[in-house]
């Protein structure tokens, strides 16, 4: 009796399903037709729910944009060899790098994580190194610099090795569901210079998704500065403060290293001495543009130089470092710079998917009334650019594109430009649902410790201390829906 | 008696959800002509690798003579050997981009085969660095086994791109310093030169694992239950999306694109495939022939249905455009005025540089019409990578 009522509601959930499905496509073309909440980058927006969805050109890229982008494609993902080598335009690798290629740990455009060991071949989390200055700021540590490069060629010694362990945090949900936390300590070990100095400050990154960069370069500068509330004036607890930082391409000044913004730091904005300007990009919203990101990941990570970062990462002592062969000055030249930078601005957003799914619409309207779209901006608007598929753009990035203090438990305790060591930029949320697909893993935040969405929410602290505490109170059903929600972007 | 009352209601609710979602019945062509595309296409990839298989052993074999006695004779019989096997592989590319035996993610050894650029100085002494590569580093790698060989090409969890095609491209020519013509590796490299025994492992090994790599890829083509070419014909509508999918993508991403539009914008001399021994031209014309070979589903003794009659049945006009085309764009390449390496470097707007131009349109329109051809097949593919 209780199996045929059981088949029973079985086939009316199954039909019910099906005539759900045409409803959902039906709805699909006609949100698509306004234009409207699916396209989260503007009508460059791609359809692509593939392991490829992140790697995609802008839909509406001219043919010869297409050209441009494919160009730039091949030096994103092909391997840079050993200098000298026959291939004089791919060579130059090192002395010292942790990549061979930006695609090693932005695989596929999307999103690197932490090794699980000694012997996982992943190469997506990097450390960054300093020492505080005498006014506090992070300067490079003496014999290592300020990147840890744990690879190099053959006679150069790699600097040393990330170890990781794990602390167990544990806590539970509002209604008794327990849960734990990984909180990871970073050393260095088989160090190739001797011990690192007591007081060294270790930032680890992940590499994040490289997607839609060319849609953040192009919100104006004041739309996100309007949004910025220093002393938190409207008492909503939460802050938010642009980053500023050295723009390398104004500045005569040469500067070298990955994260080239923190080694000469400026407390002031607009100093005399440098040019700065608002800093969008990393994960303390340390760089400017899409072309010093580049640049300096090529110097830092890959040991390449290019017109901008002319000078190889090699610290003074390092002495084989200093003197290996080099692939030319510069190894990358300003076109094909042009032509990576290009491909990366003009990689697709891929579009949202479940719209008219109950649980992912249940749960982006607890997104909005826990608090969480006040930092994970639902919608922004893109003015002028080159490239029309990022021109006056209505885009879905859920980003300020500010700082957050986001409380102890993340902090590196490193400054950066602006930044403090507790402050983080607000990361978009855009394509997450679909970094499963395309990466493999579901590591979250800037060392890739979550190892789920809702560990990356429980995580957050500081400003936003009080919608993760809504969140971790919610009933687990709103909780799973609000997760839909996330997985639906 | 409830087991029994599922059993139907099940079978009801599968019927209507298959209903709703996408059945073969839209499709304008019939499963059947599908299975005959793939029946064939199958025993087309089996031939090709087969003769690859061949060519790579008469190589192995003239690579092995050649390092047990080296001569100029023989170094240029085993540089012969390398063209001609070179010749039947590149033929195969097509059957590449969908994740089948050459490159799937897990077990294809696509990255060991046919990586490109070579790490020249991660393996022997290249221009300005006489103790650079394994070969030379005896403290590193006191033995060359073909573990070292294996694990240096993934050390790092990265391809260094130290074996397969190019690397015994490398072995045999050396780099390639002259405007005008391959490069010249002195014989002494395998008999007096330093380390030359090292060498002579390194070639000989390199070679011996490109052989095995490509017979375990054209096995699992072969006929019989449980290889990959039964889990391929057993579902015609995917084996046509494969089939599109390689030779879409070989045309329009990594033969138009990243192997010749990058190389002529970089106008870096040495941006080319076969640097080492100026190879590419024959490259490009072989990639075509493979294109061809897929898309009228003809290889040696082998034919029968195909791409074309597939794209015939629902719209013979762009069968007949695509047939044109591939035999124009073909016929162009192998009209090439130039090597590579000099169309490439020639000033823009020059006829070297405009032959290069035009083979590079030409595969773009192909690209075009085969991405028509896939859409009046209701195919949903694309070329990119």
């Amino acid at each position: 009796m209780r199996t045929k009522t059981a088949a029973a509601v079985a086939l009316i959930v199954l039909i019910a399903a099906c005539a759900l499905g045409v409803v959902i496509v039906s709805g699909g073309d006609r949100a698509q037709s306004d234009g409207d909440r699916t396209l989260s980058g503007g009508a460059g927006t791609v359809q692509d729910t593939t392991a490829n969805a992140f790697a995609l050109a802008l839909k509406n890229l001219s043919s010869s944009d297409r050209r441009a982008f494919q160009i730039g494609n091949s030096f994103f993902n092909r391997n840079w060899v050993r200098a000298p080598a026959s291939a004089t335009g791919r060579d130059g690798l090192g002395p010292t790098f942790n990549a061979q290629s930006c695609s090693s740990c932005h695989f596929k455009d999307g999103r690197g994580r932490p090794p699980s060991g000694p012997r996982d071949p992943e190469r997506g989390l990097l450390l960054r190194l300093s020492v505080a200055g005498p006014d506090g700021s992070p300067q490079p540590v003496r014999l290592y610099g300020g990147q840890l490069q744990d690879r190099a060629i053959n006679g150069v010694p790699a600097e040393g090795r990330i170890r990781i362990r794990h602390a167990k945090r544990r806590g539970s949900y509002g209604d008794g569901t327990p849960y734990t936390l990984l909180a990871p300590r970073y050393d260095i070990v088989d160090r190739a210079f001797g011990p690192l100095p007591a007081r060294v400050q270790i930032s680890p990154r992940v590499a994040p998704a490289v997607f839609g960069v060319g849609l953040l370069e192009a919100i104006p500068e004041q739309t996100i500065v309007a949004r910025a509330d220093p002393g938190d004036r409207n008492r909503d607890g939460i802050s938010g403060r642009p980053n500023r930082v050295p723009d390398a391409r104004s500045n005569a000044t040469v500067l070298t290293e990955g994260d080239a913004a923190s080694r000469r730091p400026n407390r002031v904005p607009d100093a005399r001495s440098q040019a700065t300007a608002l800093g969008r990009f990393g994960w303390k919203a340390n760089v400017p543009t899409v072309e010093q990101q580049n640049a300096g990941a090529f110097s830092g990570d890959i040991g390449i130089t290019s017109p901008i970062f002319t000078d190889e990462n090699c610290p003074a002592r390092q002495r084989a470092c200093n003197r290996a062969r080099t692939g030319g000055q510069p190894e990358i030249d300003a076109r094909k710079l042009d032509r990576v930078t290009f491909y990366t601005r003009t990689l697709a957003v891929p579009a949202r998917r479940d719209i008219g799914n109950a649980p992912a619409s249940a749960g982006e309207g607890r997104f909005t009334a826990i608090g969480c779209a006040s930092c994970h901006l639902p919608k922004l608007k893109t003015a002028s650019s080159g490239v029309a598929g990022l021109r006056d753009q209505v885009i879905r990035p859920y980003t300020d594109l500010l700082l957050h203090d986001m409380g102890p438990g993340l902090a590196d305790g490193r400054p950066d430009g602006l930044a403090t060591g507790s402050e983080w930029r607000t990361a978009p949320l855009w394509g997450v649902g679909l970094v499963r697909t395309v990466n493999r893993h579901t590591r979250f935040l800037h060392d890739g410790r979550a190892r789920d969405l809702s560990e990356a929410i429980l995580w957050h602290d500081g400003e936003a201390r009080t919608a993760r505490e809504h969140f971790r109170k919610l009933p687990a059903r709103e909780r799973r829906e609000l997760i839909a929600f996330l997985q639906s972007l | 008696m409830p087991l029994k009352l599922l059993v139907p209601v099940v079978l009801l609710a599968a019927v209507a959800l298959a209903g709703c979602g996408d059945g073969d019945d839209r499709s304008t062509v019939s499963r059947d002509s599908k299975a005959a595309v793939a029946e064939n296409y199958a025993n087309i990839v089996f031939a090709a690798y087969g003769a690859s298989v061949d060519s790579a052993a008469t190589m192995r074999d003239a690579i092995d003579r050649f390092v047990a006695r080296p001569s100029a004779a023989r170094l240029d019989a085993a540089k012969r050997a390398w063209l001609s096997a070179r010749d039947d592989y590149v033929v195969t590319e097509p059957f590449r981009f969908y994740g089948g035996p050459i490159d799937d993610p897990k077990t294809g050894p696509e990255g060991l085969i046919n990586s490109w650029p070579m790490d020249e100085a991660y393996v022997d002494y290249v221009d300005g660095d006489a103790s650079a590569g394994i070969v030379n580093d005896r403290r590193r790698y006191p033995e060359v086994t073909q573990d070292v060989i294996v694990e240096a090409n993934e050390q790092g969890g990265e391809t260094n791109i130290a074996t397969g095609w190019h690397a015994i491209e490398f072995l045999l020519w050396g780099q390639d310093r002259s405007k005008s013509g391959p490069g010249n590796r002195p014989v002494s490299d395998y008999a007096n030169a330093a380390n030359a025994k090292r060498r002579a492992a390194y070639l000989r090994l390199t070679t011996a694992r490109l052989l095995s790599d490509l017979r375990s890829v054209r096995d699992r083509w072969e006929t019989g239950d449980g290889t990959y070419r039964a889990a391929f014909l057993a579902d015609p509508g995917e084996a046509l999306t494969k089939i599109l999918r390689g030779v879409g993508a070989l045309n329009t991403h990594e033969l138009a694109g990243e192997r010749m539009a990058v190389a002529l914008d970089s106008k870096d001399q040495e941006d080319e495939h076969s640097c080492f021994s100026d190879n590419t031209n024959a490259d490009v014309v072989n990639d075509i022939k493979g294109i061809r070979m897929v898309y009228r589903g003809e290889y040696a003794g082998t034919s029968g249905a195909s791409l074309d009659s597939l794209v015939s049945e629902v719209d013979p006009g762009l069968a007949a455009a695509l047939r044109r085309q591939i035999d124009g764009t073909l016929a162009k390449a192998e009209a090439f005025p130039a090597t590579f390496e000099r169309m490439i470097a020639a000033p823009s707007g020059s006829a070297d540089s405009k032959a290069l131009g035009a083979v590079i349109a030409a595969l773009e329109a192909q690209g075009a019409d085969l991405a028509k051809a896939a859409k009046a097949l209701d195919v949903t593919v694309n070329f990119e990578l």
